[in-house]
């Protein structure tokens, strides 16, 4: 068995959700959003490797093609690269597809069709074109995955006009991302992260959107801000609530989409807080912290009062063992020591 | 529903045998394939101890086609595959220690706990590599190809990927690069009918894989991976037209995989196969069908085999204990070699 991936289904087991409502766990909620979207537009179609096998991709597809159709939730040769052209193709020309990947890491064969076309034409076609399409991964950790099976890209492309780039970390958000995702007119990437898929949470039936480009605080307090995404943020979620023993809080902004990415809502909580802690599931150098470390640096230099600082991955690629993982990603610990540091100016 | 019958496969036929085969060759082939077998089967009864932890695919059904290639190959010659590594791994003689070190992630795996069991690699006998993105090897065999023919080095590079790595573009473009180049490399395409879950005819329009890479002008054949003489002889034959200038060979081997796509035991419960067609290919086994014509020709019994069996689940015995008894990789272990000097 999946080791990692059986502790946290055990954890998610006993995950009480208190708010009131519908409780849903996260997977139930991607399935329940896609099959919205198809329910309610002819011209959405769901693909990607195994979507149609009987426990679905990762669950998130299951029986689909039985309510649907195999005309329009269909199992794909592993042709990574031709299929994502052959959806910008199909999305050019009246049809909403939505590609499911186990991973980012096989989104790298795609770079040509995905950056150098699908995010071009609209522009390249003066407006004339535009390429509705969705492309869903899942970040995978732990279990062996090692440096070729849980590579988080989304920092790679953070930089390319053209694509818009969201990161749950709730079932709801997942949902109603993934609604609004398919709703779009340009070429969007979801990365999701394993991790968080193991969660549930409250979500709402029938259909509703969460706005691209819009964060939410998930935490609200005094020292410090703490901004990011998907598993990471939900890691500094953790170790923020055990600092509150030791009076320290903070601004936890879980941003949601990073392209178009909130602007706004980091510098409201920076004028308050004046320290900006960023976290992100991918690289630390080049990628998402590189970005908005930068952004507070430039425009929020006069509310600043300590350095940015930056949890990400390490300038090296993931190892597959276990006991290298544990030094390779950031903890609850490694973030709460940080936090420290931040908020005693050390 | 048995989707894919043996008796429907229309196998090329296989080249004659240049000699007649010594019998301590043929006793190889089968101890070699048996090995690999209870190597699979003690990994297996282990899994669940959750102590390997590192995903694993099974060869187990799949034997011949590793040793029945790479019986075929020297020491020099270089060996890269998919993420199925095992038997390829095994049959190229790999170090079996360190093999399972790697799967219980200590320092002295193969790959120092980097890779996995999808990473193998023990480059002192040719086991040159692997890679977990499907069809990710092949052009790189082909790279190494290139580069044996340019330093005039006399090594012939083989990579073994499975049907569903042919659906790959980059295959299909190694595979024009080296024949317009004459390259020495063989492709071994293992066609198990299976993709995870997926069975080939939702991924295929059912035209046969070895013609597709003929059209590409490489000399093509199918040969039936559950008998490790027809892998053998493909494999001599494909070896001696890279040696001599005569250019790449495309082999698609057909033999079934028992096991699940990754882990442990059959998951064929599932729905996407029958388990009835896991049963009709296990008629076929490899191992069982070298045993009763050795039988029948008087080179091996059963003592022997028992005898066989007995040293290599020693060796095994052994080798785990080495695997669990060893160390661990440290914090500092993480960030060597991120570059090279
Ligand atoms: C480019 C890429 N896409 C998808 C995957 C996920 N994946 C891993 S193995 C596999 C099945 C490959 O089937 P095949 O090539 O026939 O080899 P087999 O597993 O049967 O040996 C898939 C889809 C991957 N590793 N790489």
């Amino acid at each position: 068995m999946p080791w990692a991936e059986a502790l946290l289904t055990s954890k998610a087991a006993g995950q009480e959700v208190t708010e009131e409502g519908r409780a849903l766990s996260y997977v139930d909620a991607l399935r329940e959003a896609l099959t919205l979207a198809l329910e309610l537009d002819p011209k959405v179609f769901v693909l990607g490797q195994g979507v149609n096998d009987s426990p679905g991709m990762f669950g998130v597809t299951t029986d689909l093609h039985k309510k649907f159709g195999t005309d329009r939730v269909f199992d794909t040769p592993l042709s990574e690269e031709g299929l994502t052209g052959i959806c910008a193709g199909a999305a050019l020309n009246g049809t909403r597809p939505v590609y499911l990947h186990n991973r980012p890491d096989f989104l790298l064969l795609t770079f040509n069709q995905l950056v150098s076309h699908a995010a071009k034409f609209h522009y390249i076609d003066n407006g004339q074109s535009n390429v509705p399409m969705v492309v869903w991964s899942a970040i995978g950790r732990g279990w062996g995955s090692g440096s070729q099976h849980s590579q988080a890209i989304q920092g790679f492309l953070l930089g390319v006009p053209g694509l818009k780039i969201i990161m749950p970390s709730t079932p709801y958000d997942a949902k109603g991302l993934m609604l609004s995702a398919i709703a779009d007119n340009n070429p969007v990437l979801i990365f999701e992260h394993r991790w968080a898929m193991k969660t549930k949470g409250v979500v709402p039936e029938g259909i509703y959107h969460v706005p691209l480009g819009k964060g939410i605080y998930r935490r609200r307090g005094e020292d410090l801000t703490i901004v990011g995404t998907s598993h990471t943020l939900s890691l500094a979620i953790e170790a923020i609530d055990e600092l509150s023993k030791e009076g320290i809080s903070a601004d936890v902004i879980d941003l949601r989409t990073l392209k178009p990415l909130d602007e706004e809502i980091i510098f409201e909580s920076l004028k308050k807080t004046g320290k900006v802690l960023v976290v992100d599931t991918g690289p630390e150098m080049a990628g998402v912290c590189a970005e908005i470390g930068c952004l507070v640096a430039e425009k929020g230099f006069h509310d600043l009062r300590g350095p940015v600082r930056r949890i990400g991955l390490p300038d090296s690629p993931v190892p597959a063992g276990y006991t290298l993982e544990q030094f390779y990603f950031p903890d609850k610990n490694r973030i709460a020591k940080v936090i420290r540091e931040m908020v005693s100016g050390t | 529903m048995i989707r894919y019958p043996y008796k429907d496969i229309e196998f090329s036929p296989a080249p004659r045998p240049k000699k007649k085969y010594d019998p301590d060759f043929l006793i190889g082939l089968y101890r070699s394939m048996l090995r690999i077998r209870m190597i699979q089967e003690a990994i297996e009864s282990r899994y669940h101890e959750d102590q390997m932890k590192s995903p694993i695919h099974l060869v187990i059904g799949q034997e011949a086609t590793s040793v029945g290639v790479c019986a075929a190959l020297r020491n020099t010659d270089q060996v890269y595959s998919s993420h199925r590594t095992q038997g390829n791994y095994l049959a190229k003689g790999g170090s079996l220690k360190a093999m399972l070190s790697e799967l219980y992630c200590r320092l002295n795996g193969c790959a120092g706990s980097r890779g996995g069991s999808m990473h193998l690699l023990d480059k002192s006998v040719g086991y040159a590599g692997s890679s977990a993105i499907v069809a990710g090897s092949v052009p790189v065999t082909t790279g190494a190809a290139f580069s044996a023919q340019l330093l005039k080095k006399d090594q012939v590079n083989v990579v073994f990927f499975g049907d569903a790595a042919t659906e790959e573009g980059a295959v299909w473009e190694s595979l024009n690069f080296a024949a317009l180049k004459s390259l020495p490399v063989i492709y071994i395409c293992e066609n198990n009918f299976y993709s995870v879950c997926s069975s080939l005819e939702v991924r295929q329009p059912g035209v046969d894989i070895y013609k597709k890479a003929e059209a590409f002008g490489l000399n093509s054949c199918r040969i039936d991976g559950s008998q490790v003489l027809h892998v053998y002889e493909a494999a001599r034959e494909a070896v001696e037209r890279a040696q001599s200038g005569g250019g790449p060979t495309f082999i698609e081997s057909v033999a079934y995989r028992w096991r699940g796509h990754g882990g442990a035991g059959d998951d064929s419960a599932s729905g996407y196969r029958d388990p009835e067609e896991v049963k009709a290919w296990q008629e076929f086994c490899p191992i069982e069908g070298l045993y009763k014509e050795l039988v029948k020709q008087k080179q091996l019994d059963e003592v022997r085999k028992n005898s066989m069996k007995e040293e290599i689940q020693e060796e095994i015995q052994e080798a785990f204990e080495h695997a669990i008894n060893s160390p661990n990789p440290e914090e500092k272990d993480l960030s060597t070699h991120v570059y090279s000097d």
